[in-house]
Order: C-alpha cells, then sequence, then structure tokens
C-alpha cells in the first residue's frame, strides 16, 4: 500500500528521482532499473516518463537494417508510435544479449531477425502488458478493456501516454505476454517504414568507430608482416621517431606499432619504420603453385560430402554429359570503414569502442590478451561502416592488436587502432580460394542421370574453436553448401572435398559457401540444360517440383522478368535460383553487348521468399545492395599472390562496383506468414550465375574463371 | 605557426604542419567526424568536401593549400534544417552502413550546384568517384533525381 501511494505521488509530478526510489522500495526490483524512473520490462526495452521507447538492440548494424527491425518487432507488440521509438545498442552481455543460434552474443549467417523474431515481439508485447495493468489499475477497469495503439493506452473516454504510466505499474503485476497474429500486424510488414538509421547516416553525426576519439585518445597504426604468418627481427625506428606528434614505437606480436597524436602522423611515420622480417613459416607461393596445388589435389579421390551412390554408372550410361571447371579467387570483404576500435586498459579493466561484430568472442579474447578476464571487458558498440563477415571472426584480431598495442605502451590512455585501406585489402580473413569440378549426365529424353561435384578449398572452420558445429570427418559445411543441399531433384549425386592447406587466413565473406556454390551449381544447371535441349527456367522447374518455395520464386521472377519475350539484338537474359540462410532467391539478369562484344549490366529482377517480411524497404535495399557486391566481385575483383605477398593494395587495384556498373534493379517479395529468414546474404549467391548466364545468351561464352575480366569478359 | 581554416562558416587557427591532409585536420583537430577516411588515395569519395563550392578530396588537399572555404556535411544542413539532397536521401532510405553517405551528398550537391538538371549518364559520370560497398547505388541515382524535380 505504501509503495502504491509512493507511486501515486509521482505521477502528481514528483520527479524522476523520486520513482528510482520508489522502484527501489520494489523488493523484486522487477519494473524499473533504478534510474532515471524508467520502466525497465526486460532487457530488451526501457520506457521513459517522456514517453520515449528505447529498445535495445542486441545486434550490430553494418548497415543491413537490422536496428530497425528488431525496433519494428517491438514495437509492434507494444503498439507504440514508431516516431517515440529509439534504438541503442546493447552491452556485451552473453547472458541477456545471445544470439541463439550462435550460443554467443554476435550477428551472422543472416540470423539477426529469425533468431529474434518471437524474442523482441515477445518483450514487447511483455511491456504493453504492464502499461495496460497500470492503466487498469489507475482508472478501476478491466485489464481486457484496455487498447493500446500508436503509443495511447486507452479506455472509454480514458487515454494515457506510455510516460503517464511508467511509474504506475502495480508491484504485483506480471506480464502476461500475448502475441498478435500476422493479420494484427502494423508496422510489421509496413511498406515503407522509415528506417532509425537514415537522419544521422544523412548528416553525419552518426557516430562509427572510427569517430569515437575520448578524451586524451593515442593513434596507432601497426606494421604488419607483408607476407602472412611473417614476424618480427629487429626494427630501427629512429628515423619515424623524430617525426612531428609521433609518440612512441613498439613491438607487438603481429608486426611493430607506432603512436601519435593524429592518425595522420602515425600513418607517415608507420612507413619510416625501418623492419626486418623472418619468413621462415611464411606464405611464400605465388599463384601459379597455389593453382597446380587444387589442381593436382582435385585429380585424387576426395573427402565424401555426399554420396548417393551410382554416379558413375549414371554418368556412363548418359546420352550426353556436361562438364565444367570454375576457379573462384581470394576476395577481401573491404567495408567502406576499414578496420578500427578504440581500447582502454585501466584499473584492472578495459574498455572497448567497436563496430562489435562478435562481442562474447572479443571480450575473451581481449580479457585473455590484456590478462583482465572478459568479465572486465567492456564494449561499446557503436556503428558498423559495413563488414560483409570481416569485423566477426575467430581471433577477434583487430580488436586484440589495438589491445596489444595499448598493452606495449603500458597507458591507461585510451588508444586508438586503425587500418589504413592497405592493411584492410591486405589483411587476410578472405573468401577462400575455392574450385568446383561438375560433371554431370543427360540421358535421351532431356532428364539428368548423375551428378558430380569435386570441390576444393581451405577450410574456414577446422581449427577454429567453432570447428564442432561446422566440421563433420573432415567436411566443412560451409565448404560444401549450397552444393550437398541443393534444392535440385539431383540423381545419383556424388561431391567430393578436398581441404587445401595454406598460411592465408581464411573467413566467411558475405554469403560464405554460397558465394562459389551458387555460381557454380547455377551455371552448371544452365550447362545441363543445354545439353538437355530445354528452356532454362522449365528445365529449373522440373527440378525443382518438390521444392515449392524455391520454384515459387523462380515462377515469380520469370513472369516479373518477361522471361521468353524478345530482346533487341546483341542483348541476353540469364537465370539462376539459390536458397541460401533458408530464404529463397530468384534473379533475372539481363546484358546487352555493343559492337566490340563488349558488355552492359541493364537490368536485374530478384524475387524472394524470406518468410514474414518485416521490414521490406529495407529487404529490397538488401537485395538491391547483395546484388550489387556481387556484381562487383565476379566481375572484376580479386585478391592475387605473388611469393606470398598480395598484389592489391587498394581500390585502384581491387576495383569495385561502381555507379554506372549497377543495372537497374527490381525486388518483388513473396508474400508468406512462415518466420522470417535473413536477406542480408541470400540476394548475392544468385546475382554472379544469373550475369554469366546472360552474357553466355548474348555472348556463347561460358565464364568460369572469375573475375570475369580474367575470363576474357569486357565490360563497357 | 598557426594555419587559419574556415570550415561551415567557423575560421579556427590550425597547429598542424601545413603537409596534414584536410581530412585529418576536420577529423582529428575539429572533429568534424562527418567527414569519412576510405582510402587515401582519392580513388572512393568518402572524404569528399566542399572547398568554394567545389567537391574536392580531403585526403589529397594538404592544408597548407586549402584555397578557400570548407563545408563539410556538418555544414550543408543541419538536422534541423535538411539541404534538399539530405531530405532526398532520407526520403529514398539510401543510407545502409552510411559510411560512404557523406561523401556522396557533398558531390551530389556540388553536381547540383553546377547542374541543377542532370541525365541519368551525368549523374553517373558526377557520381563515378564514390565508391558504396553497401550498393545504394540505384537509391542514389533516385535521390539526386528527386531532389533535381523538387527543386
Amino acid at each position: 500500500m505504501t509503495l502504491k501511494t509512493s507511486r501515486r505521488a509521482f505521477l502528481r509530478g514528483a520527479s524522476a528521482a523520486v520513482a528510482t526510489l520508489v522502484v527501489g522500495l520494489d523488493p523484486r526490483g522487477a519494473w524499473a532499473a533504478g534510474h532515471g524512473g524508467d520502466l525497465v520490462p526486460n532487457p530488451f526495452v526501457r520506457i521513459g516518463a517522456d514517453g520515449s521507447v528505447t529498445v535495445i538492440a542486441k545486434h550490430f548494424e553494418m548497415g543491413q537494417g537490422t536496428t530497425t527491425g528488431l525496433a519494428s518487432l517491438l514495437a509492434e507488440e507494444l503498439d507504440a508510435d514508431w516516431e517515440q521509438v529509439r534504438v541503442e545498442f546493447a552491452p556485451a552481455n552473453t547472458q541477456l544479449y545471445v544470439n541463439t543460434l550462435f550460443g554467443v552474443q554476435g550477428t551472422g549467417g543472416s540470423t539477426a531477425l529469425a533468431n529474434s523474431f518471437m524474442q523482441y515481439r515477445e518483450a514487447g508485447a511483455a511491456a504493453r502488458s504492464l502499461l495496460v495493468q497500470a492503466a487498469a489499475a489507475e482508472w478501476g477497469v478491466p485489464a481486457a478493456e484496455i487498447t493500446v495503439a500508436n503509443g495511447v493506452v486507452s479506455h472509454g473516454d480514458k487515454n494515457a501516454g506510455f510516460g503517464d504510466l511508467v511509474g504506475r505499474v502495480p508491484a504485483d503485476a506480471q506480464p502476461d505476454v500475448v502475441v498478435k497474429t500476422p493479420a494484427q500486424f502494423a508496422l510489421i510488414g509496413r511498406d515503407k517504414l522509415p528506417r532509425k538509421d537514415s537522419a544521422a547516416k544523412t548528416d553525419g553525426t552518426a557516430t562509427f568507430a572510427m569517430d569515437v576519439m575520448p578524451e586524451g585518445v593515442i593513434f596507432a597504426v601497426i606494421a604488419h608482416a607483408p607476407k602472412f604468418g611473417g614476424t618480427v627481427v629487429s626494427f630501427d625506428a629512429t628515423e619515424a621517431l623524430a617525426m612531428p606528434g609521433v609518440i612512441d614505437v613498439k613491438q607487438v606480436p603481429m608486426g611493430v606499432a607506432v603512436y601519435a597524436e593524429n592518425t595522420w602522423a602515425a600513418m607517415m611515420a608507420r612507413d619510416a619504420v625501418q623492419i626486418e622480417w623472418d619468413f621462415s613459416n611464411a606464405e611464400t607461393r605465388s599463384m601459379d603453385a597455389m593453382e597446380a596445388e587444387y589442381a593436382a589435389a582435385m585429380d585424387q579421390p576426395g573427402l565424401p560430402a555426399r554420396a548417393d551412390g551410382g554416379t558413375d554408372d549414371a554418368l556412363g550410361a548418359a546420352a550426353s554429359t556436361i562438364e565444367a571447371e570454375f576457379h573462384f579467387p581470394f576476395l577481401a570483404h573491404a567495408p567502406m570503414e576499414t578496420l578500427n576500435c578504440v581500447v582502454q586498459i585501466k584499473d584492472g579493466k578495459v574498455q572497448v569502442w567497436d563496430g562489435s561484430q562478435f562481442q562474447t568472442v572479443t571480450q575473451g579474447a581481449v580479457g585473455a590478451v590484456s590478462g583482465v578476464g572478459p568479465e572486465n571487458v567492456a564494449i561499446e558498440t557503436v556503428y558498423a561502416g559495413g563488414s560483409f563477415g570481416r569485423r566477426a571472426n575467430f581471433t577477434s584480431d583487430y580488436e586484440v592488436e589495438a589491445t596489444f598495442a595499448a598493452q606495449a605502451l603500458g597507458t591507461d590512455r585510451p588508444v586508438k587502432l586503425v587500418w589504413t585501406r592497405e592493411d584492410d585489402i591486405r589483411g587476410g580473413y578472405y573468401r577462400p580460394m575455392t574450385r568446383h569440378r561438375i560433371r554431370a549426365g543427360v540421358d535421351a529424353d532431356g532428364k539428368l542421370t548423375g551428378w558430380h561435384s569435386t570441390i576444393a578449398n581451405k577450410s574456414i572452420f577446422t581449427g577454429t574453436p567453432m570447428e564442432a558445429m561446422a566440421v563433420n570427418g573432415g567436411v566443412d559445411h560451409f565448404s560444401v553448401e549450397g552444393v550437398v543441399d541443393t534444392e535440385y531433384a539431383l540423381p545419383a549425386m556424388q561431391v567430393d572435398l578436398h581441404n587445401m592447406q595454406s598460411a592465408v587466413p581464411v573467413l566467411w565473406w558475405r554469403s560464405v559457401g554460397h558465394s562459389h556454390s551458387g555460381y557454380a551449381m547455377e551455371v552448371a544447371i544452365d550447362m545441363a540444360a543445354e545439353a538437355a535441349g530445354r528452356d532454362p527456367v522449365e528445365f529449373r522447374r522440373e527440378l525443382l517440383a518438390n521444392a515449392p518455395r524455391s520454384l515459387g520464386v523462380l515462377n515469380l521472377v520469370a513472369e516479373k522478368a518477361d522471361w521468353g519475350a524478345p530482346l533487341p539484338a546483341g542483348w541476353g537474359r540469364g537465370v539462376a535460383v539459390h536458397k541460401s540462410f533458408n530464404t529463397y532467391v530468384a534473379e533475372v539478369a539481363e546484358v546487352s553487348t555493343d559492337a566490340e562484344g563488349r558488355v552492359k549490366l541493364e537490368r536485374f529482377v530478384a524475387a524472394v521468399d524470406l518468410g514474414v517480411a518485416v521490414n521490406p524497404d529495407v529487404i529490397r535495399a538488401q537485395v538491391e545492395g547483395s546484388i550489387g557486391y556481387g556484381l562487383g566481385h565476379v566481375m572484376r575483383q580479386k585478391i592475387t599472390f605473388t611469393e606470398g605477398e598480395v598484389d592489391q593494395s587498394n581500390f585502384p587495384d581491387y576495383e569495385p562496383l561502381r555507379i554506372a556498373d549497377m543495372p537497374r534493379v527490381e525486388v518483388h517479395i513473396v508474400p508468406s506468414t512462415e518466420a522470417p529468414t535473413g536477406i542480408g546474404e541470400p540476394g548475392l549467391p544468385p546475382a554472379g550465375p544469373a550475369l554469366a548466364n546472360a552474357i553466355y545468351a548474348a555472348t556463347g561464352k561460358r565464364v568460369m574463371r572469375l573475375p570475369m575480366v580474367d575470363d576474357g569478359i569486357v565490360f563497357a | 605557426m598557426a594555419t587559419t581554416l574556415t570550415v561551415n562558416g567557423t575560421e579556427h587557427a590550425i597547429d598542424l604542419p601545413d603537409d596534414v591532409p584536410l581530412l585529418w585536420v576536420l577529423r582529428d583537430a575539429l572533429s568534424l567526424t562527418g567527414t569519412k577516411y576510405g582510402c587515401g588515395v582519392a580513388a572512393c569519395g568518402a572524404c569528399t568536401v566542399q572547398i568554394e563550392g567545389q567537391a574536392v578530396r580531403s585526403c589529397q588537399v594538404a592544408l597548407g593549400d586549402v584555397w578557400g572555404a570548407v563545408t563539410t556535411i556538418e555544414g550543408l544542413g543541419t538536422p534541423a534544417a535538411l539541404h534538399r539532397l539530405q531530405a532526398a536521401w532520407i526520403e529514398h532510405q539510401v543510407a545502409q552502413c552510411g559510411y560512404c553517405q557523406s561523401g556522396q551528398i557533398m558531390q551530389a550537391a556540388s553536381l547540383l550546384a553546377e547542374n541543377p538538371a542532370p541525365t541519368d549518364d551525368e549523374i553517373d559520370a558526377a557520381m563515378a568517384g564514390n565508391l558504396c560497398r553497401c550498393g545504394t547505388y540505384p537509391r542514389i541515382r533516385a535521390a539526386i533525381k528527386s531532389a533535381v524535380e523538387g527543386a
């Protein structure tokens, strides 16, 4: 009773501090965080006395729209006014903010909305229930008669904003979590719900890690070994130390760290440090040697990744066979914001400011390196200027570098480690160089009889702490995904894998194994269709007869792209369909060629089925962007080596897609009430093969070696 | 010896060597962090600002060579009074990661100042030096066109 009186006192206009005190009286501490008088029903939302709704995002934002997505889910069930909703990034806390599909706090694999769909909705429904109970108690009416819409709680002629009710939740209230049916959705599925990050990313106020400069910050860059696996023998920093603004130069395990009063001074001084390297354990091969090893390995028996049986007999008895060998280069992620973070080691604790993608892993790694333990590592997550997978890796490489750098200097000032673009392009953790060799047989009736894929690459997961979740019998699922689990009903299928060894670190790169398997499968299927004398869409439809969602996107894209309609002379149209991350995508590409045979990308049409479309405009943006990212790399990007050194260094020689290369893109979303899956990656795998198949239709050239410019394709 | 620099209408005395690129002066000395580092070699456009209304790559202009008043994204419009391109950018939800967008907008603003009604090809040509790894190009085109039409 005392408690209730106190809450009412707050309602009459007492300060937020009083509310905090009231909350302190709650023996369960259940309905407030004890600061600012906010209502904190659960770790995912905070409702302020000013009516603001703050959604706590457990996933980072690299542009994929997750902050908007998570806020949509929670605000939907809370019946909040979208304008009153803002988003904050969660602190690093695995217990509260685990990605339930990973078991760690982290973002990737197009899982953010999939693993949060019910969690964030239930969190919103719980908060709504508490506000309703507060209003019911206040007004003396049954909770069941109260409605909530657009941030207003109502009964008859009584109305209250969320802020009015924040201090009134009865201490014994229990959240009654009832979520909506899809027919009741007001925010989920709204066509152009404003993104929460648009304004800040348009007026220059969005804070990326690159923009974090705490008081007393020291700027650092690291000179890395020019060959992977190289180590420092000795260095001479005399000249560097004499340069203006330079603070110090120290050896760290991965090279030599240079510290300065500003970024430019650190970069310039690094160039002046003389370093002798030991390359005795380093990668020292050139591309010819690496490729020869792949070719030799693929002539030997591989590890069985799938063996349905009867493959050799089926291929031997085929009326015609196709054989194709595809080469995929190493690729760097090259996000626009180069890798960087700020680390401060002080009083037995470490503070990290980072566009953090793998908070749990970074806590562990930084905690170990610094010696303070993961429980004493706090991470403030800020916007990430892209990632495409790079910011999440098994070793937290750049956060660990920053920690070593701070430790080596022996300072308790914040140290900001910045990678230059050259560090980024040459920094490893690439999409692994991969080869696919495919043999397939077609009978006299134009039906596939057998399929044999042989794949060679370096495993991403083997030898990492996450090996057990991906590697079985020596087969890393992420080396063979998109092939062994193809949606096509391929008869007598066999898939073999060769695990290649290298000191070059490899990593998931937007769509992981699908970044190459989608291309190899979809070009080979086109070749099989041709051998069978069949239309590429018709041939695929037959093989997808028992895969309704893949068939659905294929049919939709064929309709929207006017498949089969005549094209101008010199034009070509190509199709590809590929499932990845439980999302189904089909794309049709149209290209034109000029008198010199130069190829211009004219138009892409995409159809996607990802279950419930939470934010349709974000989905369209992700598909547009995935197509662009995929196309730039298949057209002309590669990482190569000469005697162990990366040949590329910056955008002029790792040239991404530019605006004039970008085709028109139309995205069509299949209406669905299935649970949502991801969309950050699945738009990418079909883009390359759709382009390749369109180029074939226009020119008669099958592109099997990527990037396409290495296989004789010239782009307009 | 301090160099005098006018940025977004405010005069600053900068105590850095003359050869420090304008990019790092803006970011590290003036905390105007809307202007981004992307490549350091004028290949990506993330650092684009205007000097006397002309779009330049601030990573390539030494402090001692700045020939006039500098405008950065922070000075183009404000959250309360957006430039028409910024409003169009928000309307079209252009930004994904957002890191390149300051440079894109500064480049587009320079384009429209010189050519109030650019064709599609002129837009592509003017924006060719500005990379976006997220692939927001279709929306950049659409936002520029809608800013032109709304002018």
